[in-house]
C-alpha cells in the first residue's frame, strides 16, 4: 500500500488543467485531445492495444502520443464504433489523429534528419528512386552489352552484371537502409522510455508482429475497411506481402550462400531452393500488395490520413513491381529479353531498398517497437487506481 | 404490404425487426434519425445486465435470478411489475447467443468498471458497435430500412393497428412494433413534467440530455392521446449528475464526473446538501442527478483536493484548478466566504481513520449536517479542483402499459397487432431508480418478444384476409 501511495502522490503532480506540453504540434495536440475523451469513455478497450495502453495514463505528453500513434494499426474499429465520431461535436477520429502523428514521427526520428522530409514528398521520392534505379542498371547493361536485346545466355545474369558489382551495390544500399532505420527507431525507442524488455515481453511482441494480432479486431473477425463490416483480408494481404518479401529475401540469402560457400553461382534450376523460395515469395508479393492496393483504394475516407495515401501506394507499387519484374526475369531468363528484364528488376529492387528508410516500410519497424513497448508496459502494474460505475 | 413495421432504430427496434424477420415476416424499419445518428440511446450504452447461475464466458461467478430481482426491487422501491421483471431477468440469461449470431461481440468489464464483472456483459466497442452489427444483420436478412423517417402518427381502428403516417405518406402493415424511445429530448415536455419549483424556476430548463436528440416522444404522446394505457411518472427518469460543460445532447458516458465520493459537493450557495460518502459511487451515481436537480439553479460543484487525483476515472473536461480554496471559490463563481467556511467546517468535522476507497471505510464526519459517512478526509492538499455538475437525463420512464406479450393496451384490453418495446415501456419494469445495464436488458427482452408476437399477429392477420 505504501508504494501505491507514492504512486498516487506522483499522479497527483500531474497538472490536469493545463496542456501537457507547450511544444506539441497541432497533430499531437489533437491526439491528446482525443485521448482525453477516450480515456473517459473506454468502450474500445477490447479492440487493440492502444486503449489499454491509454488507461495507464491520465495525461498525454509528446512521447506518450508518439508511442500510442505507432501502436495504432489503423484498423478502424474504434472509428465505426465511436459514439463521438463526426458528426458528433467532439469529432473523435482516433485512426486519423494517430495516422497524422505517425507520419510525423517517421520524419521526426529519421536519420539523417535532413532526409526525414522525404516522407512528406513520398511521390517524388519513389519516382526519383525508381528512375534512378532503372537508369543505373540500364546503363550498366549497355556498358556490358552495347544493346538492350540480344542472344539468350541461358539465364546467366552474371554475364550482364558481375556478381561482385551486384553484391557491392545492393549491400551498400541495403546496409544504409538498415543503418538509417536502425538509428531512427533507436531514437524513437529511447524517447518513449520503454523499460526493460524481458523474455516474455519480447516473445509476445514478436508474436503480435508476426501474426498481426491487432488486425483481428479483438474478436477474430478482422478490421474495418470500406465500412463498419469486419474483414480479415487486410491481415491476410499483409501476411502475403510480409512473408512473400521474406521468402524473396531468403531466396537471395540462400543464393548468396550457394555462391560464396558452396561455389555454386547462378543460374539455378527451377527446383532449386533459391528459385523455389523466390517463386513462392514472388507470388506472395504479387497477391499481397495487389490486395492491399485494392483495400487501400476502397478504404473509408475518414479512416487514416489521406495525405499519406501517396506514400502507401508508392510503396505498394514498388513491391508489386519487384515481384512482377522478378517473375518476368524467371519466365524470360532463356530469352533475348533477359538482360533488359533483369535490369528492370534490379532497378526496381534498388529503388525499393533505397526508399525503405524513407517510405511506408518504416511503419512495420516503428509499429514493432511500439508493440514491444506495450508488451513491456502491460507487465508493469498500472499505477493508477481508478474506480467508476 | 409489409407484415411488420417497426418504428424506431435502437436496440429494441432492431431486436424486434430481426426476430420478426427470422420467422419469415417482411419487415420495414423506420428510423427517425439520419444514418449517421442511427441507434437512439443504444449507441451510448455499453453493457447488458445478465442473470447467470455459473461463470459464463465474459461473466464471472454467478448472478442468480433472485439476487437480480432483489437488486431491482431495491432501486425501484417496489415500483416494478414482478412478472415482467422476472421475464426480463430470465431472458437476460439466454439472449446472448442470439445476439452473437447477429454479430454482437462481448468482452469482460472495462478497466475502471471491474465491480460489474459479475453482473454485466460488455459490448466490445460499446453500444454503437452493437447497433452497427444489428443493422448489418438486418440488411443481410432483408429487413427494409429507412432513415430520416420520423413517424408522426398511427392509424388505429378500435385498438387495432392499421397504418403508419409520416407526413403525407401512409404505410399500412399487418402489425406494428413501437420502439421509438422516451421523450427525454423534448425540452418542452420535460419542462412541463418537472413543472415549476418553489423558487419559481423551471428545473428541466437546466437539464442536459445524455443521449440522442431524436427521442422527442412524438409517438408516445400520440399513443397517450389515443387512449393507450400508460405506466410511470413523467418526471421519473435515469438521471445522473454530469459535467455542466457537457453538450446539450449526446454527451454519453464520458461526461460523468466520478469524484463525488472523494470530496464534497456544494450547491450554488456553497453549502453541502447530501452525504457524498453514503455508499460506493457505482451504487449512488444514479441518485445525484435528482439531488442536483433539486438544488437552486440545478447546479452542484464537486470539490476535491490533490489527494483524489489518480483515484477516479479521468473526466473528459479538466477540472477548474486553484492553489487555494478562496481562489477556487472565485474561479467557480461561488461566494468566497461561504465556500471557505463550508470547507473549514467540513475539514474540522472529519474523523480520519484508515482511508480506503475500495471499502466502506471509517473516515467520517461528526457533528456535521449532512454528515459524510465514509471517505471523509479534509480538503487540505493543493491544488484543489472543482467540477460544476448538472442533471443529465439518460431516459424517461413514462411509457405504455404492456403484458408479457409486449402488447399495447387500451382500457385494459391488449391490442391484437400493436406492440411496444424499449424505453417506451421500460417503466413497466423500472418505475424509478436505475441498475447499470438494465435498460438494454429490458430493450433486448421486450424487443425480441414484440418482434415475435408482431410476426405472429401478421400471420394471423393474413389468415383473416385470406378468409
Amino acid at each position: 500500500m505504501k508504494q501505491l501511495d507514492v504512486l498516487i502522490r506522483e499522479a497527483g503532480r500531474f497538472d490536469l488543467a493545463t496542456p501537457a506540453s507547450t511544444t506539441l504540434t497541432d497533430n499531437e495536440a489533437e491526439v491528446g485531445r482525443v485521448m482525453q475523451i477516450c480515456n473517459a469513455c473506454r468502450y474500445c478497450e477490447g479492440f487493440c492495444a492502444v486503449f489499454p495502453a491509454m488507461t495507464h495514463r491520465i495525461e498525454f505528453e509528446k512521447a506518450d502520443i508518439h508511442y500510442l500513434a505507432n501502436l495504432c494499426h489503423n484498423c478502424g474499429a474504434c472509428l465505426h464504433a465511436c459514439q463521438y465520431a463526426p458528426p458528433h461535436e467532439f469529432a473523435v477520429n482516433v485512426p486519423q489523429a494517430m495516422a497524422k502523428v505517425r507520419g510525423q514521427t517517421y520524419s521526426d526520428y529519421a536519420w539523417p534528419p535532413a532526409l526525414g522530409a522525404l516522407y512528406r514528398r513520398s511521390g517524388l521520392t519513389v519516382a526519383l528512386a525508381l528512375a534512378g534505379g532503372l537508369a543505373l542498371f540500364l546503363m550498366l547493361l549497355l556498358g556490358t552489352r552495347a544493346e538492350l536485346l540480344g542472344q539468350p545466355l541461358g539465364g546467366d545474369f552474371y554475364a550482364f552484371f558481375p556478381h561482385n558489382t551486384l553484391a557491392l551495390l545492393f549491400g551498400a544500399v541495403f546496409g544504409f537502409a538498415v543503418l538509417a532505420l536502425g538509428v531512427g527507431v533507436s531514437r524513437f525507442w529511447r524517447s518513449i522510455t520503454p523499460g526493460e524488455a524481458t523474455g516474455p515481453a519480447v516473445a509476445e511482441a514478436t508474436h503480435d508482429v508476426l501474426r498481426l494480432k491487432y488486425l483481428d479486431g479483438g474478436h477474430g473477425e478482422g478490421c474495418n475497411n470500406a465500412d463498419d463490416a469486419f474483414t480479415l483480408w487486410r491481415r491476410r494481404f499483409h501476411h502475403f506481402t510480409f512473408y512473400g518479401f521474406l521468402a524473396c529475401f531468403a531466396a537471395t540469402a540462400v543464393a548468396t550462400l550457394y555462391h560464396y560457400l558452396l561455389g555454386m553461382p547462378a543460374p539455378y534450376a527451377l527446383t532449386s531452393l533459391p528459385v523455389l523460395l523466390g517463386s513462392i515469395g514472388g507470388v506472395g508479393l504479387l497477391i499481397g500488395p495487389a490486395g492491399l492496393l485494392w483495400l487501400n483504394l476502397r478504404r473509408h475516407p475518414a479512416q487514416g490520413d489521406a495525405a499519406q495515401k501517396p506514400m502507401d501506394r508508392g510503396f505498394i507499387a514498388l513491391l508489386l513491381l519487384t515481384s512482377a519484374t522478378g517473375l518476368a526475369v524467371l519466365a524470360g531468363r532463356n530469352s533475348g529479353a533477359m538482360g533488359v528484364l533483369l535490369a528492370a528488376h534490379l532497378g526496381v529492387v534498388m529503388a525499393l531498398f533505397a526508399t525503405l528508410p524513407y517510405g511506408k516500410f518504416a511503419h512495420g519497424i516503428y509499429r514493432s517497437a511500439a508493440l514491444l513497448k506495450w508488451a513491456i508496459e502491460k507487465r508493469q502494474p498500472n499505477r493508477l487506481s481508478l474506480g467508476s460505475d | 404490404m409489409f407484415d411488420v413495421v417497426v418504428i424506431g432504430g435502437g436496440n429494441a427496434a432492431l431486436c424486434a425487426a430481426l426476430m420478426a424477420r427470422e420467422t419469415g415476416a417482411s419487415v420495414l424499419l423506420l428510423e427517425a434519425a439520419p444514418r449517421a445518428w442511427r441507434g437512439g440511446n443504444s449507441q451510448h450504452t455499453r453493457n447488458l445486465r445478465c442473470m447467470h447461475d455459473a461463470p459464463q464466458d465474459v461473466l464471472v461467478e454467478a448472478y442468480p435470478e433472485e439476487e437480480y430481482w432483489q437488486d431491482l426491487l431495491r432501486v425501484t422501491g417496489g415500483l416494478t411489475d414482478e412478472a415482467l421483471a422476472r421475464l426480463v431477468i430470465q431472458a437476460s440469461s439466454h439472449c446472448r447467443d442470439w445476439m452473437r449470431r447477429h454479430g454482437v461481440h462481448f468482452q469482460p468489464s472495462l478497466s475502471g468498471a471491474l465491480h460489474t464483472a459479475r453482473t454485466n456483459a460488455f459490448f466490445m466497442g460499446g453500444g454503437k458497435a452493437l447497433v452497427n452489427a444489428y443493422y448489418r444483420s438486418a440488411e443481410r436478412l432483408g429487413v427494409q430500412i429507412r432513415y430520416d423517417a420520423a413517424v408522426d402518427a398511427l392509424e388505429l381502428e378500435d385498438g387495432r393497428f392499421v397504418a403508419v403516417r409520416l407526413g403525407e405518406e401512409r404505410i399500412p402493415a399487418r402489425a406494428c412494433v413501437l420502439a421509438a424511445g422516451g421523450f427525454e429530448s423534448n425540452r418542452e415536455w420535460l419542462r412541463e413534467a418537472w413543472g415549476q419549483n418553489d423558487n419559481g424556476e423551471w428545473p428541466a430548463d437546466n437539464f442536459l440530455i445524455r443521449g440522442t436528440r431524436f427521442n422527442q416522444g412524438t409517438l408516445l404522446k400520440f399513443m397517450i392521446d389515443a387512449g393507450a394505457d400508460t405506466v410511470g411518472e413523467p418526471s421519473q427518469s435515469h438521471c445522473v449528475a454530469i459535467d455542466a460543460r457537457a453538450p446539450l445532447y449526446d454527451g454519453g458516458i464520458c461526461t460523468r464526473v466520478d469524484c463525488v465520493s472523494l470530496g464534497i459537493v456544494l450547491n450554488r450557495h456553497a453549502e453541502r446538501f447530501y452525504d457524498e460518502g453514503e455508499d460506493f459511487w457505482p451504487k449512488r451515481y444514479a441518485i445525484w442527478g435528482r439531488l442536483v436537480a433539486r438544488q437552486p439553479g440545478q447546479i452542484g460543484y464537486s470539490i476535491i483536493d490533490a489527494k483524489a487525483i489518480g483515484r477516479f476515472m479521468p473526466p473528459v473536461f479538466p477540472g477548474v484548478k486553484a492553489d487555494t480554496l478562496p481562489e477556487l471559490a472565485r474561479r467557480l463563481g461561488l461566494d468566497e466566504a461561504a465556500f471557505v467556511r463550508t470547507v473549514a467546517d467540513y475539514n474540522a468535522a472529519c474523523r480520519v481513520g484508515r482511508f480506503n476507497h475500495t471499502v466502506l471505510d471509517d473516515c467520517h464526519t461528526t457533528g456535521l449536517t449532512p454528515a459524510k459517512t465514509h471517505w471523509a478526509r479534509p480538503l487540505d492538499t493543493p491544488p484543489f479542483y472543482g467540477y460544476a455538475l448538472r442533471p443529465g437525463i439518460t431516459f424517461t420512464y413514462l411509457g405504455l402499459k404492456v403484458d408479457a406479450h409486449a402488447a399495447v393496451h387500451f382500457g385494459g384490453r391488449p391490442s391484437p397487432n400493436l406492440f411496444v418495446a424499449g424505453e417506451m415501456m421500460a417503466g413497466n419494469v423500472l418505475g424509478q431508480g436505475y441498475l447499470a445495464g438494465i435498460g438494454m436488458s429490458i430493450g433486448t427482452a421486450f424487443g425480441r418478444i414484440a418482434g415475435t408476437h408482431a410476426a405472429q399477429a401478421a400471420r394471423q392477420g393474413t389468415h383473416h384476409e385470406a378468409a
